[in-house]
């Protein structure tokens, strides 16, 4: 296992060219291109600033303007979840390539996380535009904790993704549970609540077995709430150690389903 | 002599998974079951006890039926699947021809996927630089290398694929029947680079189901039938005995035709007799009046054994065993000879040969011979029949027999004249390589 973990980084050519590839294919064709990248965010951030600030306006004190609290988790939330459900398909979807070819299949996931990274990384400029036009421009000490907190949730959704890429394998019905339980997860998660309301803060210890909680806590404390201090830090850090070791399992585990692969897909 | 691929006893075993399916992902997980669940349920072995040696340098041909794990084989030696037991080595850099272009996106463009292929294949983006125009220009689409490969024929996506895996440069080039990709000239820019490889002291592995190739080609060869190596060494004779075997086997076939042809026409089909039924409406059966019957025909070679895979030239008998439960005068013998399309080949009774039909009584033989059975290859059906001068039939068994004419020339029609060819001397021909 661990000799094909540090294959793994041989690798990273092909990962490379192929998250290139994922994503020039995914807009040829289109006449706006990648530019798609930036207007889908944009017109979504939009549609929330409509709902709750004209239909249905929300006046939270602390979390204004609402829009952009909202957007600095679903932002990442949806770089997690889009990689999840990609990650799930990919072994099936790339499965020429597992049959026919020599080839390392862990790339495939892992592409699938990435390549939505990409996507996150473009979406995040026009988070950053909002943010500062709403005067949360985020200080420079808690932009520093920003690649961390990233790292974290790319070393967590990496996990995830292999083993639902493995498992998948062999029970298709993941692919239709996963899209129900990222639901379900999207909600439990402080994301379009904030984490300090009195009722999320009654159950605390359930939203703290929730990994994807000190994630979303994390980017609203270092974009969105700029006057305090990044308190969440320990909580982030001690999900970055547990994501190392779920990476490890998830990938023993994918290691060891890997026989399977070819002839199962 | 060093070997490139070694097999050492290997055996591959497939699960099925038929029958027993995981229930559900809720009741693997809550019986904590789901590594014993992928465990074989039910097993296929596709190959049994295989082992093989390919030297270093030389060209080896694997032929067998389909199904008879010729590529399970050549996956194992890609390193796509593990043996179920035994072991597996190949020395060098490895490059399969097994499907081609399997790792194209239709989106991107032509170039874009030549560099993402040579990196799945395990070149470095500096080679691939190096290599593009020589791909470009083998696989013949200079033009077309910007547009999407969606756009592409089926023909151009397998000559990319082709090229770029051809110029991997690898030690171990590993081939599964993907000369079939292109027009004849592609085919020979195809050969022409194998022979490259082989004088450069590359080894090849060639799976195929042309003899032809294997017999040109290959230093060595072996034959795998039902996941088991029959025999190996010698490509002419692997070849040869692959094709007696081949031959034993469409004899069997040939039989069971025949067996179930004349069992569909039993009970004897009481049709009234119809003088003007049309000779040349091909639909099998058996009918007549039964007065006198045929009770046998058989199909006999040179040898006088009863056979139904005969060699174009060869020596072919019908004998027919007749019964005549009353002396009868007037009696007519027919037999025809039809092709897999229905075309009657050729058609004659004795009564068309003016031979004045005379007494017959009991049981009697005729045997119809033809010394050279100048047919081209293909399968033919025979009828029998034997009926009064004006066609009125006793028995009549209509494309019941089938055999099967096999050559090695691959010549077209249905009829091979005894021929040869003269030139005068300022042509001249090479034999083939």
């Amino acid at each position: 296992m661990l000799h094909n973990l540090a294959s793994l980084v041989r690798y990273r050519g092909l990962v490379s060219s192929l998250v290139a590839r994922e994503l020039k294919a995914r807009y040829r064709g289109s006449v706006l291109g990648f530019v798609w990248s930036f207007i889908n965010p944009l017109l979504l951030l939009l549609i929330y600033s409509f709902v709750f600030t004209t239909i249905m306006p929300n006046e939270t004190v602390g979390v204004q303007p609402y829009a952009v609290f909202m957007f600095c988790g679903i932002l990442p939330w949806n770089w997690f979840s889009t990689s999840l459900s990609d990650a799930a398909g990919s072994l099936l979807a790339g499965g020429n390539l597992i049959k026919k070819v020599l080839f390392p299949a862990e790339v495939l996931p892992l592409v699938s996380v990435l390549a939505n990274m990409v996507h996150f990384f473009l979406g995040f400029p026009i988070l950053l535009v909002f943010l500062i036009a709403s005067g949360h421009t985020p200080h420079l000490t808690a932009l520093l904790w920003f690649p961390l907190i990233v790292a974290v949730q790319l070393l967590f959704a990496s996990s995830l993704a292999l083993m639902l890429a493995a498992l998948t394998v062999h029970f298709r019905d993941i692919r239709d549970i996963l899209a129900n339980v990222l639901m379900l997860w999207f909600f439990a998660t402080p994301i379009i609540y904030p984490w300090f309301q009195p009722n999320v803060q009654r159950f605390r210890w359930l939203f703290n077995i929730n990994p994807f909680t000190h994630l979303a806590v994390s980017y609203q404390e270092v974009l969105f709430f700029v006057n305090g201090p990044f308190g969440h830090w320990k909580w982030l850090v001690a999900l970055g150690g547990f994501s190392i070791l779920l990476f490890l399992a998830c990938y023993w585990l994918f290691d060891r389903l890997r026989d399977s692969f070819a002839e199962a897909v | 002599m060093t070997a490139a691929i070694t097999l050492d006893r290997v055996t591959k075993v497939y699960r099925r998974y038929t029958g027993r399916q995981f229930a559900t992902l809720k009741s693997a997980l809550l019986q904590r079951s789901i590594l014993r669940d992928l465990r074989p349920s039910e097993t296929f072995p596709a190959l049994t006890d295989v082992s093989f040696t390919v030297p270093k340098g030389a060209t080896y041909g694997v032929i067998g039926r389909n199904g008879s794990g010729k590529s399970s084989a050549l996956k194992l030696v890609a390193g796509i699947t593990k043996p179920t037991s035994g072991s597996v080595r190949v020395e060098g850099r490895i490059s399969a021809l097994i499907e081609l272009g399997a790792g194209f996106h239709p989106e991107i463009s032509g170039r874009e996927n030549v560099f993402i292929n040579g990196i799945m294949l395990g070149l470095s983006k500096r080679e691939i630089q190096q290599r593009f125009d020589d791909i470009v220009d083998f696989a013949e689409l200079r033009e077309f290398i910007d547009a999407p490969v969606k756009t592409y024929s089926s023909g151009m996506y397998m000559r990319l694929g082709f090229a770029v895996a051809i110029h991997v440069d690898p030690d171990v080039l590993l081939v599964d029947e993907v000369l079939a990709v292109g027009d004849e000239g592609f085919t020979h820019k195809c050969l022409d680079k194998f022979a490259e490889f082989r004088r450069r002291g590359k080894t090849i592995l060639l799976v195929t189901h042309s003899l032809n190739l294997v017999e040109r080609f290959c230093d060595e060869a072996v034959w795998l039938d039902d996941g088991r190596v029959q025999t190996h060494g010698d490509p002419k004779r692997v070849v040869g005995a692959y094709l007696t075997a081949v031959e034993a086997g469409e004899e069997q076939l040939m039989v069971a035709t025949t067996a179930k042809a004349l069992e569909r026409a039993e009970p004897p089909d009481e049709r009234p007799a119809d003088p003007t039924s049309d000779m040349f409406q091909a639909k099998e059966g058996r009918w007549g009046s039964r007065e006198i019957e045929i009770a046998d025909v058989a199909l006999l070679d040179a040898n006088g054994q009863p056979a139904h895979v005969f060699h174009s030239g060869d020596r072919l008998s019908i004998r027919l065993r007749v019964r005549a439960k009353e002396p009868t005068a007037d009696c007519v013998f027919g037999i025809g000879l039809f092709n897999a399309d229905g075309v009657c080949c050729y058609g004659t009774n004795t009564f068309i040969e003016e031979m004045q039909p005379a007494t017959i009584a009991g049981d009697a033989e005729a045997t119809f011979a033809v010394d050279t059975l100048d047919l081209v290859e293909g399968t033919y059906k025979v009828d029998v029949a034997l009926h009064k001068r004006d066609g009125y039939p006793y028995d009549y068994h209509r494309l019941l027999y089938t055999f099967r004419v096999k050559s090695r020339t691959h010549d077209v029609g249905i009829y091979r004249p005894r021929h040869r060819w003269t030139f005068s001397p300022n042509v001249r021909f090479d034999s083939k390589p």
